[in-house]
Protein backbone atom coordinates (compact mmCIF):
# COMPACT_ATOMS: atom_id res chain seq x y z
CA UNK A 1 0.00 0.00 0.00
CA UNK A 2 3.10 2.36 0.39
CA UNK A 3 3.47 1.92 -3.14
CA UNK A 4 0.55 3.21 -5.66
CA UNK A 5 -0.11 3.80 -9.12
CA UNK A 6 -0.83 6.95 -10.10
CA UNK A 7 -2.10 7.73 -13.20
CA UNK A 8 -2.93 11.18 -14.27
CA UNK A 9 -3.04 13.07 -17.95
CA UNK A 10 -0.20 16.11 -17.86
CA UNK A 11 -0.46 18.81 -20.31
CA UNK A 12 -2.89 17.05 -22.42
CA UNK A 13 -0.18 14.07 -22.03
CA UNK A 14 -1.14 10.51 -20.17
CA UNK A 15 1.17 9.24 -17.95
CA UNK A 16 1.29 6.45 -15.61
CA UNK A 17 3.91 5.17 -12.50
CA UNK A 18 4.13 3.08 -9.89
CA UNK A 19 5.44 5.60 -6.54
CA UNK A 20 5.80 6.06 -3.32
CA UNK A 21 2.03 7.13 -1.81
CA UNK A 22 4.04 10.18 -0.36
CA UNK A 23 5.53 11.29 -3.14
CA UNK A 24 3.94 15.07 -3.72
CA UNK A 25 2.67 16.26 -7.03
CA UNK A 26 5.30 18.73 -6.98
CA UNK A 27 8.00 15.89 -7.05
CA UNK A 28 6.22 13.78 -9.26
CA UNK A 29 6.40 16.10 -12.15
CA UNK A 30 9.66 17.37 -11.39
CA UNK A 31 11.20 13.59 -11.02
CA UNK A 32 8.90 11.08 -12.42
CA UNK A 33 7.95 12.85 -16.37
CA UNK A 34 10.81 15.18 -15.84
CA UNK A 35 8.70 18.54 -15.88
CA UNK A 36 11.33 20.66 -14.15
CA UNK A 37 8.63 24.00 -14.97
CA UNK A 38 7.47 24.10 -11.46
CA UNK A 39 9.36 25.28 -9.14
CA UNK A 40 9.44 23.72 -5.22
CA UNK A 41 10.23 26.97 -2.89
CA UNK A 42 8.97 26.28 0.48
CA UNK A 43 7.18 22.66 0.17
CA UNK A 44 4.62 23.60 3.02
CA UNK A 45 2.96 25.09 0.82
CA UNK A 46 3.61 29.04 1.68
CA UNK A 47 5.64 30.34 -1.26
CA UNK A 48 3.33 29.49 -4.26
CA UNK A 49 6.20 28.60 -6.72
CA UNK A 50 4.96 25.08 -7.20
CA UNK A 51 1.25 26.27 -8.40
CA UNK A 52 -0.72 23.82 -10.53
CA UNK A 53 -3.65 23.33 -12.26
CA UNK A 54 -5.35 20.44 -11.53
CA UNK A 55 -9.36 20.28 -13.45
CA UNK A 56 -8.42 23.82 -14.31
CA UNK A 57 -7.98 25.14 -10.68
CA UNK A 58 -4.72 26.21 -9.20
CA UNK A 59 -3.68 24.04 -6.45
CA UNK A 60 0.17 23.72 -4.77
CA UNK A 61 1.17 20.64 -5.87
CA UNK A 62 3.57 20.42 -2.59
CA UNK A 63 0.04 19.63 -0.48
CA UNK A 64 -0.83 16.98 -2.57
CA UNK A 65 0.01 13.92 -3.28
CA UNK A 66 0.32 12.82 -6.78
CA UNK A 67 -1.80 9.43 -5.65
CA UNK A 68 -4.61 12.24 -5.34
CA UNK A 69 -4.60 12.99 -8.69
CA UNK A 70 -5.22 9.69 -9.95
CA UNK A 71 -7.55 10.64 -13.03
CA UNK A 72 -7.15 14.29 -13.52
CA UNK A 73 -5.69 16.65 -16.09
CA UNK A 74 -3.18 18.34 -14.40
CA UNK A 75 -1.63 21.86 -16.36
CA UNK A 76 1.75 22.50 -15.61
CA UNK A 77 3.54 26.59 -16.60
CA UNK A 78 4.91 24.22 -19.43
CA UNK A 79 1.49 23.38 -20.80
CA UNK A 80 0.13 27.10 -20.54
CA UNK A 81 1.46 27.51 -24.15
CA UNK A 82 2.81 26.00 -27.27
CA UNK A 83 6.32 24.75 -27.14
CA UNK A 84 8.89 27.59 -28.02
CA UNK A 85 6.03 30.11 -28.16
CA UNK A 86 4.99 32.41 -25.18
CA UNK A 87 1.05 33.31 -24.41
CA UNK A 88 0.29 36.85 -24.23
CA UNK A 89 0.87 36.80 -20.18
CA UNK A 90 4.23 35.71 -20.44
CA UNK A 91 4.97 38.33 -22.96
CA UNK A 92 3.88 40.77 -20.91
CA UNK A 93 6.10 39.43 -18.10
CA UNK A 94 8.89 40.15 -20.14
CA UNK A 95 7.52 43.77 -20.79
CA UNK A 96 7.02 44.92 -17.56
CA UNK A 97 9.87 43.18 -15.90
CA UNK A 98 7.51 41.25 -14.09
CA UNK A 99 10.60 38.97 -13.41
CA UNK A 100 14.14 39.30 -12.31
CA UNK A 101 15.60 35.18 -10.96
CA UNK A 102 12.37 33.55 -12.13
CA UNK A 103 12.25 31.55 -9.72
CA UNK A 104 8.66 32.12 -8.64
CA UNK A 105 7.36 33.17 -12.24
CA UNK A 106 5.89 29.87 -13.15
CA UNK A 107 3.55 30.17 -10.25
CA UNK A 108 3.16 33.56 -10.76
CA UNK A 109 1.78 33.12 -14.51
CA UNK A 110 -0.41 29.62 -13.03
CA UNK A 111 -2.07 31.82 -10.95
CA UNK A 112 -2.59 34.59 -12.87
CA UNK A 113 -3.83 32.12 -16.14
CA UNK A 114 -6.51 32.13 -13.43
CA UNK A 115 -7.94 35.06 -13.08
CA UNK A 116 -7.33 36.17 -16.12
CA UNK A 117 -9.31 33.00 -17.43
CA UNK A 118 -12.01 34.35 -14.87
CA UNK A 119 -11.22 37.63 -14.07
CA UNK A 120 -10.67 39.27 -17.31
CA UNK A 121 -11.00 42.43 -16.51
CA UNK A 122 -9.04 42.80 -12.95
CA UNK A 123 -8.90 45.46 -11.00
CA UNK A 124 -5.12 46.32 -9.22
CA UNK A 125 -6.78 44.88 -6.01
CA UNK A 126 -8.08 42.28 -7.53
CA UNK A 127 -4.53 41.29 -9.02
CA UNK A 128 -2.82 41.67 -5.99
CA UNK A 129 -5.30 39.57 -3.58
CA UNK A 130 -4.66 36.71 -6.57
CA UNK A 131 -1.17 37.06 -5.97
CA UNK A 132 -1.05 36.87 -2.44
CA UNK A 133 -0.73 33.25 -2.37
CA UNK A 134 2.98 33.44 -4.36
CA UNK A 135 5.69 35.19 -2.81
CA UNK A 136 8.81 37.11 -5.03
CA UNK A 137 11.81 38.00 -3.70
CA UNK A 138 13.16 40.32 -6.43
CA UNK A 139 10.30 42.43 -8.18
CA UNK A 140 8.81 43.66 -5.57
CA UNK A 141 5.11 42.82 -7.17
CA UNK A 142 5.14 46.06 -9.62
CA UNK A 143 6.70 44.32 -12.20
CA UNK A 144 4.43 41.40 -11.75
CA UNK A 145 1.17 43.86 -11.18
CA UNK A 146 2.12 45.50 -14.44
CA UNK A 147 2.46 42.46 -16.32
CA UNK A 148 -0.77 41.35 -15.12
CA UNK A 149 -2.73 44.00 -16.11
CA UNK A 150 -1.15 44.23 -19.40
CA UNK A 151 -1.61 41.09 -20.13
CA UNK A 152 -5.31 41.54 -19.43
CA UNK A 153 -5.75 44.64 -21.37
CA UNK A 154 -4.38 42.86 -24.15
CA UNK A 155 -6.30 39.54 -24.36
CA UNK A 156 -9.33 42.01 -24.16
CA UNK A 157 -8.18 43.69 -26.85
CA UNK A 158 -7.74 40.51 -28.85
CA UNK A 159 -11.41 39.34 -28.04
CA UNK A 160 -12.49 42.65 -29.87
CA UNK A 161 -14.26 42.66 -33.02
CA UNK A 162 -12.82 44.69 -35.57
CA UNK A 163 -14.07 47.88 -35.85
CA UNK A 164 -13.25 49.94 -39.32
CA UNK B 1 10.80 18.77 3.89
CA UNK B 2 9.40 15.22 2.77
CA UNK B 3 6.75 13.54 4.59
CA UNK B 4 7.51 10.03 6.11
CA UNK B 5 6.06 7.08 4.57
CA UNK B 6 2.34 5.59 4.81
CA UNK B 7 0.01 4.01 3.00
CA UNK B 8 -2.52 5.30 1.10
CA UNK B 9 -5.88 4.74 1.48
CA UNK B 10 -8.84 5.97 -0.71
CA UNK B 11 -12.21 4.95 -0.04
CA UNK B 12 -15.26 5.50 -2.56
CA UNK B 13 -17.99 5.00 0.26
CA UNK B 14 -18.47 6.54 3.73
CA UNK B 15 -19.07 3.21 5.30
CA UNK B 16 -15.73 2.32 3.52
CA UNK B 17 -13.66 4.83 5.05
CA UNK B 18 -15.64 4.61 8.66
CA UNK B 19 -14.17 1.05 8.85
CA UNK B 20 -10.28 1.71 7.61
CA UNK B 21 -10.72 4.05 10.53
CA UNK B 22 -12.11 1.72 12.71
CA UNK B 23 -9.35 -1.12 12.08
CA UNK B 24 -6.07 0.86 11.08
CA UNK B 25 -3.46 1.72 13.70
CA UNK B 26 -2.52 5.52 13.88
CA UNK B 27 -4.34 6.65 10.70
CA UNK B 28 -5.19 10.10 9.79
CA UNK B 29 -8.14 11.66 7.94
CA UNK B 30 -6.88 13.37 4.99
CA UNK B 31 -9.68 16.15 3.60
CA UNK B 32 -8.14 19.21 1.70
CA UNK B 33 -4.81 18.65 3.07
CA UNK B 34 -3.81 22.28 3.24
CA UNK B 35 -2.84 22.06 6.88
CA UNK B 36 -2.43 18.43 7.14
CA UNK B 37 0.35 17.99 4.35
CA UNK B 38 2.21 20.98 5.69
CA UNK B 39 2.68 19.25 9.17
CA UNK B 40 3.35 15.85 7.50
CA UNK B 41 6.10 17.54 4.94
CA UNK B 42 7.61 19.11 8.49
CA UNK B 43 6.84 15.59 10.25
CA UNK B 44 5.18 16.94 12.89
CA UNK B 45 2.82 14.73 11.89
CA UNK B 46 3.25 10.96 11.05
CA UNK B 47 1.30 8.67 10.44
CA UNK B 48 1.21 4.91 9.44
CA UNK B 49 -1.96 5.28 7.28
CA UNK B 50 -3.79 8.28 5.50
CA UNK B 51 -7.36 7.54 4.93
CA UNK B 52 -8.44 10.49 1.83
CA UNK B 53 -11.83 11.37 2.05
CA UNK B 54 -11.52 12.76 -1.50
CA UNK B 55 -13.39 10.31 -3.11
CA UNK B 56 -16.56 10.46 -1.32
CA UNK B 57 -18.82 12.40 -3.29
CA UNK B 58 -21.26 12.01 -1.11
CA UNK B 59 -19.86 14.34 1.50
CA UNK B 60 -19.73 17.35 -0.71
CA UNK B 61 -22.44 19.58 -1.50
CA UNK B 62 -25.15 22.21 0.13
CA UNK B 63 -28.40 21.67 0.51
CA UNK B 64 -30.99 24.38 1.68
CA UNK B 65 -33.58 22.96 4.10
CA UNK B 66 -36.32 25.45 5.88
CA UNK B 67 -34.13 26.38 9.09
CA UNK B 68 -30.66 25.19 8.17
CA UNK B 69 -28.25 25.06 6.02
CA UNK B 70 -26.03 21.73 5.58
CA UNK B 71 -22.58 21.50 4.06
CA UNK B 72 -20.63 18.78 3.58
CA UNK B 73 -17.67 18.18 5.24
CA UNK B 74 -15.81 17.77 2.11
CA UNK B 75 -17.49 20.77 0.30
CA UNK B 76 -14.23 23.26 -1.49
CA UNK B 77 -13.57 26.16 0.53
CA UNK B 78 -14.04 27.79 -2.92
CA UNK B 79 -16.67 26.24 -3.83
CA UNK B 80 -18.50 27.85 -1.04
CA UNK B 81 -17.24 30.94 -1.58
CA UNK B 82 -18.72 30.88 -5.11
CA UNK B 83 -22.18 29.12 -4.00
CA UNK B 84 -25.27 31.62 -4.67
CA UNK B 85 -27.23 29.20 -2.22
CA UNK B 86 -24.56 30.11 0.56
CA UNK B 87 -24.31 33.98 -0.48
CA UNK B 88 -28.20 34.16 -0.25
CA UNK B 89 -28.50 32.12 3.15
CA UNK B 90 -24.94 32.76 4.73
CA UNK B 91 -23.67 36.00 3.26
CA UNK B 92 -21.20 35.92 6.92
CA UNK B 93 -19.39 32.83 5.42
CA UNK B 94 -18.83 33.88 2.03
CA UNK B 95 -17.26 37.36 3.52
CA UNK B 96 -15.00 34.88 5.53
CA UNK B 97 -13.47 32.92 3.41
CA UNK B 98 -12.29 35.89 1.37
CA UNK B 99 -9.80 36.08 4.47
CA UNK B 100 -9.17 32.32 4.32
CA UNK B 101 -5.87 31.34 2.83
CA UNK B 102 -5.80 32.45 -0.84
CA UNK B 103 -7.06 31.18 -3.84
CA UNK B 104 -4.96 28.10 -4.32
CA UNK B 105 -5.86 26.65 -0.74
CA UNK B 106 -9.34 27.31 -0.97
CA UNK B 107 -9.68 25.27 -4.36
CA UNK B 108 -8.18 22.36 -2.17
CA UNK B 109 -9.17 23.42 1.17
CA UNK B 110 -12.88 21.64 2.74
CA UNK B 111 -14.78 23.05 5.29
CA UNK B 112 -14.89 19.88 7.29
CA UNK B 113 -10.67 19.97 7.42
CA UNK B 114 -10.75 23.69 8.64
CA UNK B 115 -13.56 22.10 11.76
CA UNK B 116 -11.49 19.45 12.20
CA UNK B 117 -7.93 21.28 12.49
CA UNK B 118 -9.34 23.92 15.16
CA UNK B 119 -6.78 26.52 14.70
CA UNK B 120 -7.69 29.32 17.14
CA UNK B 121 -7.62 31.67 14.79
CA UNK B 122 -9.45 30.48 11.50
CA UNK B 123 -12.69 31.80 9.78
CA UNK B 124 -14.72 29.39 9.44
CA UNK B 125 -15.15 27.47 13.10
CA UNK B 126 -16.21 31.44 13.48
CA UNK B 127 -18.76 31.75 11.32
CA UNK B 128 -19.95 28.15 12.55
CA UNK B 129 -19.86 29.04 16.42
CA UNK B 130 -22.26 32.69 14.82
CA UNK B 131 -24.51 30.15 13.19
CA UNK B 132 -24.70 27.47 16.06
CA UNK B 133 -23.68 25.09 13.88
CA UNK B 134 -24.09 21.59 14.37
CA UNK B 135 -21.39 19.13 13.81
CA UNK B 136 -22.43 15.35 11.86
CA UNK B 137 -19.88 13.24 13.11
CA UNK B 138 -19.23 9.36 11.13
CA UNK B 139 -17.70 6.16 12.63
CA UNK B 140 -18.66 2.36 11.81
CA UNK B 141 -21.07 3.64 15.36
CA UNK B 142 -23.28 5.31 12.67
CA UNK B 143 -23.48 9.68 12.26
CA UNK B 144 -23.77 11.39 15.80
CA UNK B 145 -24.86 15.21 16.09
CA UNK B 146 -22.48 17.77 18.61
CA UNK B 147 -23.30 20.86 19.21
CA UNK B 148 -20.22 23.15 17.75
CA UNK B 149 -18.63 24.38 21.02
CA UNK B 150 -18.73 20.96 21.82
CA UNK B 151 -16.45 20.25 18.98
CA UNK B 152 -13.13 22.26 20.65
CA UNK B 153 -11.35 20.94 23.59
CA UNK B 154 -8.20 22.39 24.04
CA UNK B 155 -5.33 24.10 21.56
CA UNK B 156 -6.28 22.74 17.74
CA UNK B 157 -7.88 19.60 19.83
CA UNK B 158 -11.32 18.48 19.46
CA UNK B 159 -13.53 15.81 21.10
CA UNK B 160 -13.50 13.52 17.74
CA UNK B 161 -12.41 10.23 18.99
CA UNK B 162 -9.49 8.94 16.54
CA UNK B 163 -11.74 6.27 14.33
CA UNK B 164 -14.34 9.46 13.98
CA UNK B 165 -15.07 12.19 11.12
CA UNK B 166 -16.78 14.88 10.12
CA UNK B 167 -19.48 14.24 7.66
CA UNK B 168 -21.28 17.26 7.61
CA UNK B 169 -22.12 20.25 9.42
CA UNK B 170 -25.58 22.32 10.00
CA UNK B 171 -26.00 25.81 9.64
CA UNK B 172 -28.73 27.82 11.60
CA UNK B 173 -30.17 30.45 9.17
CA UNK B 174 -31.22 33.66 10.53
CA UNK B 175 -33.95 35.52 8.44
CA UNK B 176 -33.53 37.13 5.06
CA UNK B 177 -32.29 40.59 5.16
CA UNK B 178 -30.58 39.85 8.46
CA UNK B 179 -27.47 42.21 8.76
CA UNK B 180 -23.66 40.84 8.91
CA UNK B 181 -20.37 41.73 9.53
CA UNK B 182 -17.02 40.50 9.46
CA UNK B 183 -13.44 42.01 10.73
CA UNK B 184 -10.04 40.75 11.45
CA UNK B 185 -6.50 41.94 11.62
CA UNK B 186 -3.62 39.74 10.02
CA UNK B 187 -0.88 41.03 9.05
CA UNK B 188 -0.68 39.86 5.33
CA UNK B 189 -3.99 38.81 3.48
CA UNK B 190 -4.51 35.54 3.78
CA UNK B 191 -2.46 35.00 6.98
CA UNK B 192 -4.00 33.70 10.28
CA UNK B 193 -5.65 36.48 12.08
CA UNK B 194 -4.65 37.79 15.31
CA UNK B 195 -8.04 38.87 16.54
CA UNK B 196 -11.09 38.30 14.80
CA UNK B 197 -14.67 39.26 15.42
CA UNK B 198 -18.12 38.08 13.09
CA UNK B 199 -21.75 39.95 14.20
CA UNK B 200 -24.92 38.83 13.02
CA UNK B 201 -28.08 41.13 13.92
CA UNK B 202 -31.61 40.70 12.93
CA UNK B 203 -33.43 43.88 12.93
CA UNK B 204 -37.01 44.64 13.15
CA UNK B 205 -38.91 47.79 11.04
CA UNK B 206 -38.84 49.32 14.50
CA UNK B 207 -35.41 49.25 14.83
CA UNK B 208 -35.10 46.64 17.71
CA UNK B 209 -32.92 43.84 18.17
CA UNK B 210 -34.52 40.62 17.15
CA UNK B 211 -31.56 39.14 17.40
CA UNK B 212 -27.95 39.35 17.68
CA UNK B 213 -25.08 37.08 17.33
CA UNK B 214 -21.42 38.48 18.35
CA UNK B 215 -18.59 35.99 17.72
CA UNK B 216 -14.81 36.26 18.48
CA UNK B 217 -11.92 34.22 17.41
CA UNK B 218 -7.94 34.07 17.42
CA UNK B 219 -8.45 35.13 21.14
CA UNK B 220 -8.87 31.84 22.70
CA UNK B 221 -8.57 27.95 21.41
CA UNK B 222 -11.43 27.94 20.00
CA UNK B 223 -14.63 30.57 18.59
CA UNK B 224 -16.19 32.53 21.19
CA UNK B 225 -19.80 33.74 21.67
CA UNK B 226 -19.61 37.67 23.42
CA UNK B 227 -23.35 36.43 25.36
CA UNK B 228 -23.15 39.79 27.47
CA UNK B 229 -23.07 42.10 24.53
CA UNK B 230 -25.74 39.64 22.38
CA UNK B 231 -28.07 40.24 25.61
CA UNK B 232 -27.64 43.95 25.80
CA UNK B 233 -28.50 44.29 22.16
CA UNK B 234 -30.90 42.17 22.34
CA UNK B 235 -34.59 43.88 22.57
CA UNK B 236 -33.25 47.59 22.41
CA UNK B 237 -33.77 49.64 19.30
CA UNK B 238 -30.00 50.01 17.40
CA UNK B 239 -27.92 53.06 18.43
CA UNK B 240 -24.41 54.11 17.98
CA UNK B 241 -24.43 54.04 21.95
CA UNK B 242 -25.91 50.54 21.73
CA UNK B 243 -22.97 49.40 19.07
CA UNK B 244 -20.10 50.66 21.67
CA UNK B 245 -21.79 49.08 24.84
CA UNK B 246 -21.83 45.74 23.06
CA UNK B 247 -18.04 46.21 21.76
CA UNK B 248 -16.97 47.19 25.18
CA UNK B 249 -18.29 43.92 26.49
CA UNK B 250 -16.43 42.12 23.94
CA UNK B 251 -13.04 43.03 25.63
CA UNK B 252 -14.04 41.06 28.84
CA UNK B 253 -12.55 38.54 27.43
CA UNK B 254 -8.86 36.55 28.77
CA UNK B 255 -7.15 36.44 25.45
CA UNK B 256 -4.18 34.34 24.50
CA UNK B 257 -0.54 36.31 24.68
CA UNK B 258 1.77 34.22 22.17
CA UNK B 259 4.77 35.50 19.83
CA UNK B 260 2.33 37.24 17.74
CA UNK B 261 0.64 39.02 20.41
CA UNK B 262 -0.18 40.37 24.13
CA UNK B 263 -3.08 39.37 25.24
CA UNK B 264 -4.03 43.53 25.97
CA UNK B 265 -3.20 43.86 22.34
CA UNK B 266 -6.07 40.99 21.43
CA UNK B 267 -8.41 42.41 24.07
CA UNK B 268 -7.79 45.73 22.31
CA UNK B 269 -8.24 44.48 18.97
CA UNK B 270 -11.62 42.28 20.22
CA UNK B 271 -13.12 45.55 21.30
CA UNK B 272 -12.50 47.55 17.76
CA UNK B 273 -13.25 44.59 15.33
CA UNK B 274 -16.77 44.11 17.19
CA UNK B 275 -17.42 47.45 17.02
CA UNK B 276 -16.61 47.84 12.91
CA UNK B 277 -18.46 43.74 12.57
CA UNK B 278 -21.19 45.06 14.55
CA UNK B 279 -21.44 48.56 12.53
CA UNK B 280 -21.47 46.72 9.05
CA UNK B 281 -24.32 44.41 9.96
CA UNK B 282 -26.44 47.37 11.40
CA UNK B 283 -25.61 49.27 7.66
CA UNK B 284 -26.46 45.94 5.71
CA UNK B 285 -29.44 45.31 7.82
CA UNK B 286 -30.37 48.81 7.17
CA UNK B 287 -29.80 50.89 9.58
CA UNK B 288 -27.64 53.87 10.42
CA UNK B 289 -26.60 53.30 14.02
Amino acid sequence: MGRQAARMNVNGKSYARVVDARLTLADFLRHEINLTGTHVGCEHGVCGACTVLVNGRTARSCLMFAVQANGCEVTTVEGLTPEGKLSVLQQAFIDNHGLQCGFCTPGMLVTLTELLRDTPDPSEQEVREALTGNLCRCTGYAGIVAAALDAARRLRDADKPETA
Amino acid sequence: MKPAPFDYHAPRQLKEAAELLAKLPNAKVLAGGQSLVPMMNFRYVIVDHLVDLNGLDELRGIVVGDERLRIGAMTRQRDIETSPEIAKHCPLMVEALHHVGHRQTRNRGTIGGSLAHADPAAELPAVCAAHDAVVHVASVRGIRQIAFHELGSGFMATTLAPDEMIAAIDLQVWRQGHGYGFHEFARRQGDFALAGATALLDIGADNVVRRAALTLFGVATSPVRVEAAETRLTGQPLTSGAIRAASAAARQIEPISDIHASGEYRRHLAQVLSSRALNDAAQRAGVQA
